[in-house]
């Protein structure tokens, strides 16, 4: 067995890492501890957080990558599978590995479509596994649950990553701009209305096809199937991260421009006191519940926002499971008569529970920090 | 036989009582004056009178009778047809209490509607109140119109249901002194004709000498005493409104010190112009002359006090004159040195707002050992908390658990941290109760003793600047209008704005003789009169006045005053 470190799974854990050490910074923090101590009030919020710590422990146990040893061959040196798995892979290894040949229902003892049988008569055939599949199989045959469960990861990575690199930019272009003013606030301005005037579906697919054909001209970067899927949905974070940043700027702009009037900040500019040092500790502190909030609030719209594209085509790599490639798949079957509708809900239940659960604790942690929402 | 009568009542907040057996009655046509500081439960008794409780409070026991009728037995339908017609209210805020989307006209029309008055006496009510113009007036909406209008036509709504008592909740309190004495008279005029008694909600003893005639004095949801105006005026017999007495400006024991003759802040021509942008490519098309042209000295160790209605350009100046804001014009020198950019440490400021003006996210010391950091002055947060009359255990401690006069004293001890020899004060206490404001006022007259401090104290309140300044310059629409010691500004007031701006201002000697109101309210300053700036609103004004704004006239060696009448 031979551990693989992916992009994406390093960029996962570094955001887990920093999620807990900013949480241990704010216990610290007399209103941050009061804000979420008012969260956690709301049993709501504590069932949907709960749902998405479910969420998230399967996708760290999915992020945990390998390549298993292939049985040895007499005389040659010990070879690694070129299939990257995954932990979560190996814990469910009878659901992967539990294929029929074709589609069959959910729990159903044998296929979905009628077929000439071995003693030449027409019916449906036996199951291998019967009775194994709680979501039933796909058109190749492979268990529907199994592909829901690897679909949290990609959804995770897309509604997280995405934030964490859009996050620095649009934190300190829009307290600079409105700290600064003049140019440097016009320039700013002037990126992200012009960035927001392009409709974002275009630029997001002209981007993610310009990806795919660097991609395709280098395989050589790329190790594994795997290593190649991964990067393509990097680069989806990325693009998306680029076209959603301007929204949070312009609101910690505007927030800038209103707290650079206070008086504290005045007493501080009376103090000699630097630029950046205000900035620092007069400004940033104060927008963090902004940050705090737009942050849970994206990640449902991001969740929903690959389903999407992948539906469209220019979402994930087809290879990697996610729920947009799994809908897109549904999508013919639904045409299926008589109709094929368990991937499909599969996939939408999981989905939606992710989302749900990310609003209603979006909700509650608008309501804790956001100065002007009624108590 | 009493129109109101209140027995016990007592409002609750979970296990709080900020109401707790409050009991007074109030005669037809008579004004009763609830007296008290901020949160000692004035406006929740008024609203309890209304059944208008926020729903968090409720009431706990006590009964109301009003015109004969048990107020709370009386069924919502009833009560909805009791407000406005029986009893009116109305509020502190003008500019949140009207509909910003409906015309004054038609928020009017709607109250005499419910109440079977005539739509026509809409601008009827409107002239009683002293709105000119009503015709127009009736079909604008809030915004266009000024706070002391504002106020005018909530009255005029009220009134629209004919009631029998008013109950004004700090009625004034928003308006600058010549606006609030307008209103007040007019009030006092409404009640005369009208036979209409009022409940006088205030923390303002000028305002209870004015208006009242009994008095309750409110202390921690308890009403503490209860006494007619003039016996109250006389000698008030409770102990915590003896300190209300004690805690009045006029009443501290005025300065000893001196300032000494050397001169340390002079400001020449300062002026501060901000551009009006208008249009689609924000093009600039005029400007408001917040600050224009205005001169100012402050010796060593003295206490120069700028006077004026709000937006005249006091903050502005303050600003300029540490130069937070770029002034368009003019020069600041302190200690003899031409300052050109930000401030030197020597000069800080203390802000209005005790709670806009210290980080709610930084700890106590970290605030006070800001300035210190940056200017790299060694010195101790403890023991500087001690000198503004804190614990040096503080330090710990975030903002929020602190009150607006202890917020306010961390403001000072800020400013301090630096060893400044000048503070400018933005109106330093004018967020706090008379209580609170005595002691900041008395810690800032031993800072000055102690360390031989000068301010340029910005204020509205005239009695303030009786106690602290030694000399007073009164600002009309970005300009000083006269100039001169204590003495000169406050008792020999030569300037027609100055000594209206004195007559306005609420004696709790409830004198109200010699009286000389202005009409009218101070004009914009993007759009500022020809000729003197004071001259559309002067009871002197000249022809030359409509012409040329006045130079300054010399009356003695320290006091001068702008104004034609007193041109050589
Ligand atoms: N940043 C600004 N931009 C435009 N106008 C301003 C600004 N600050 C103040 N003003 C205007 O300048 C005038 C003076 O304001 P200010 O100095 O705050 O008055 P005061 O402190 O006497 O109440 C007001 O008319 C106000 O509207
Ligand atoms: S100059 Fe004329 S208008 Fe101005 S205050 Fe003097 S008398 Fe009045
Ligand atoms: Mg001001």
């Amino acid at each position: 067995m031979k551990p693989v470190l992916l992009w994406s799974d390093a960029l996962f854990f570094l955001l887990i890492a920093v999620a807990v050490g900013g949480a241990w910074w704010g216990r610290r923090q007399a209103h941050l501890r009061a804000g979420w101590a008012q969260v956690w009030t709301s049993r709501r919020a504590r069932i949907s957080a709960v749902v998405l710590g479910i969420f998230f422990v399967i996708g760290c146990v999915d992020s945990l990558h390998y390549r298993p040893l292939l049985p040895q061959e007499e005389g040659k040196p010990p070879a690694h599978s070129v299939e990257v798995l995954s932990a979560l892979d190996a814990l469910l290894m009878p659901l992967k590995a539990n294929t029929e040949k074709t589609y069959s229902a959910p729990l159903a003892n044998e296929l979905f479509a009628k077929e000439t049988l071995d003693d030449g008569s027409r019916g449906f055939p036996a199951l291998k596994y019967p009775g194994a599949h709680v979501f039933g199989t796909d058109k190749v045959g492979q268990d529907v649950f199994y592909l829901t469960l690897k679909s949290i990861r990609t959804g995770l990575l897309i509604g997280t990553l995405t934030t964490l690199i859009m996050l620095p930019a649009a934190v300190l272009l829009g307290i600079v701009a409105g700290y600064l003013g003049g140019w440097v606030d016009d320039l700013i301005q002037y990126l992200y209305t012009t960035l927001n005037s392009i409709p974002g579906v275009l630029l997001i697919a002209a981007s993610v096809l310009m990806m795919q054909v660097i991609i395709d001209t280098h395989p050589d970067w790329f190790a594994t199937a795997a290593e190649r899927a991964d990067a393509r949905l990097l680069a989806l974070c990325a693009i998306l991260g680029v076209t959603s940043w301007t929204g949070l700027c312009r609101l910690l702009r505007g927030e800038t421009l209103k707290l650079r009037e206070m008086e504290y900040v005045q007493a501080a500019r009376a103090f000699g006191v630097s630029r950046l040092a205000i900035m620092l500790r007069h400004v940033l502190p104060n927008v963090m519940h902004i940050v705090l909030i737009a942050v849970v609030m994206d990640f449902s719209g991001l969740v929903l926002a690959e389903a999407v594209l992948s539906y469209v085509g220019v979402g994930v790599d087809p290879n990697t499971i996610s729920f947009g490639t799994m809908i897109n798949a549904a999508r013919l079957e639904l045409a299926r008569e008589p109709m094929v509708w368990w991937s499909l809900a599969a996939a939408f239940v999981f989905m939606f529970a992710m989302v749900l659960a990310a609003n209603l604790l979006a909700d509650a942690v608008r309501d804790a920090f956001d100065p002007r929402a009624a108590k | 036989m009493s129109l109101l009568g209140v027995r016990d009542l007592s409002v609750a907040i979970g296990a709080l009582m900020p109401v707790d057996g409050v009991s007074f009655e109030i005669a037809p046509g008579e004004t009763f004056a609830l007296l008290g500081e901020s949160g000692c439960g004035k406006s929740l008794t008024a609203l309890s009178l209304m059944r208008l409780l926020p729903p968090a409070a409720h009431i706990a026991r006590g009964e109301v009778n009003f015109d004969g009728r048990d107020l709370f037995s009386i069924p919502e339908s009833g009560m909805r047809e009791l407000r406005g017609g029986g009893m009116a209210m109305i509020f502190q805020e003008p500019a949140t209490s009207l509909n910003p989307v409906m015309t004054i006209g038609d928020q009017i029309g709607e109250v005499l509607r419910l109440h079977g008055g005539r739509p026509g006496r809409v601008s009827e009510l409107l002239e009683a109140v002293g709105i000119p113009d009503p015709e127009r007036r009736a079909t604008e909406y809030p915004f266009q119109l000024s706070g002391g209008m504002k106020q005018r036509a909530m009255i005029a709504m009220a009134l629209a249901g004919e009631p029998k008592l008013l109950i004004a909740d700090e009625p004034t309190t928003a308006l600058d002194v010549t606006i609030q004495a307008q209103v007040l008279d007019l009030l006092k005029d409404l009640q005369r004709q009208m036979g209409m008694a009022m409940l006088l909600i205030t923390h303002d003893l000028g305002v209870v000498a004015r208006m009242a005639d009994r008095v309750g004095v409110m202390h921690g949801g308890r009403l503490v005493e209860v006494a007619e105006a003039k016996a109250f005026f006389r000698g008030p017999s409770h102990p915590y409104s003896q300190r209300l007495f004690a805690a009045l400006p006029e009443n501290l024991a005025k300065p000893a010190s001196q300032p000494q003759d050397q001169t340390l802040l002079e400001v020449d021509n300062l002026a501060v112009h901000f551009p009006i942008r208008r249009g689609f490519l924000q093009r600039t098309v005029g400007c408001i002359k917040a600050v224009d042209g205005v001169a100012l000295k402050v010796s060593r160790g003295g206490t120069l006090a700028v006077v004026g209605e709000s937006g005249c350009g006091k903050t502005t100046a303050g600003k300029a004159v540490l130069h937070l804001l770029p002034p368009t014009a003019g020069t600041v020198q302190f200690a003899g040195q031409a300052v050109t950019t930000l401030a030197p440490r020597q000069m800080q400021m203390v802000f209005q707002d005790p709670f806009g003006s210290l980080n709610p996210r930084l700890r106590i010391g970290q605030i006070i050992a800001e300035g210190m950091r940056a200017q790299g002055v060694a010195g101790e947060v403890g023991a500087l908390l001690e000198q503004v009359g804190l614990e040096a255990s503080m330090v710990a401690r975030y903002p929020h658990e602190f009150s607006g006069g202890q917020r306010q004293r961390i403001a000072i001890a800020r400013a301090l941290a630096v060893n400044p020899q000048l503070l400018v004060c933005d109106e330093p206490t004018s967020a706090l109760d008379v209580s609170v404001q005595a002691q900041i006022l008395r810690l800032l007259r031993d800072l000055q003793d102690s360390r031989g401090l000068a301010y340029l104290f910005i204020t509205h309140n005239i009695a303030v600047v009786d106690y602290l300044a030694h000399n007073v310059a009164v600002m009309y629409l970005g300009r000083i209008v006269e100039q001169g010691t204590v003495d000169d500004v406050l008792r020999n007031a030569r300037h027609p704005y100055t000594q209206a701006l004195m007559a306005a201002v609420p004696r709790i000697d409830g004198i109200v003789g010699q009286r000389l109101l202005v009409p009218g309210d101070p004009p914009s300053p993007a759009n500022p009169p020809a000729g003197c700036h004071f001259q559309p609103r002067c009871p002197h004004a000249l022809a030359v006045c409509r012409e040329t704004y006045p130079e300054a006239t010399a009356l003695s060696g320290s006091h001068a005053v702008r104004c034609h009448l007193f041109a050589a």
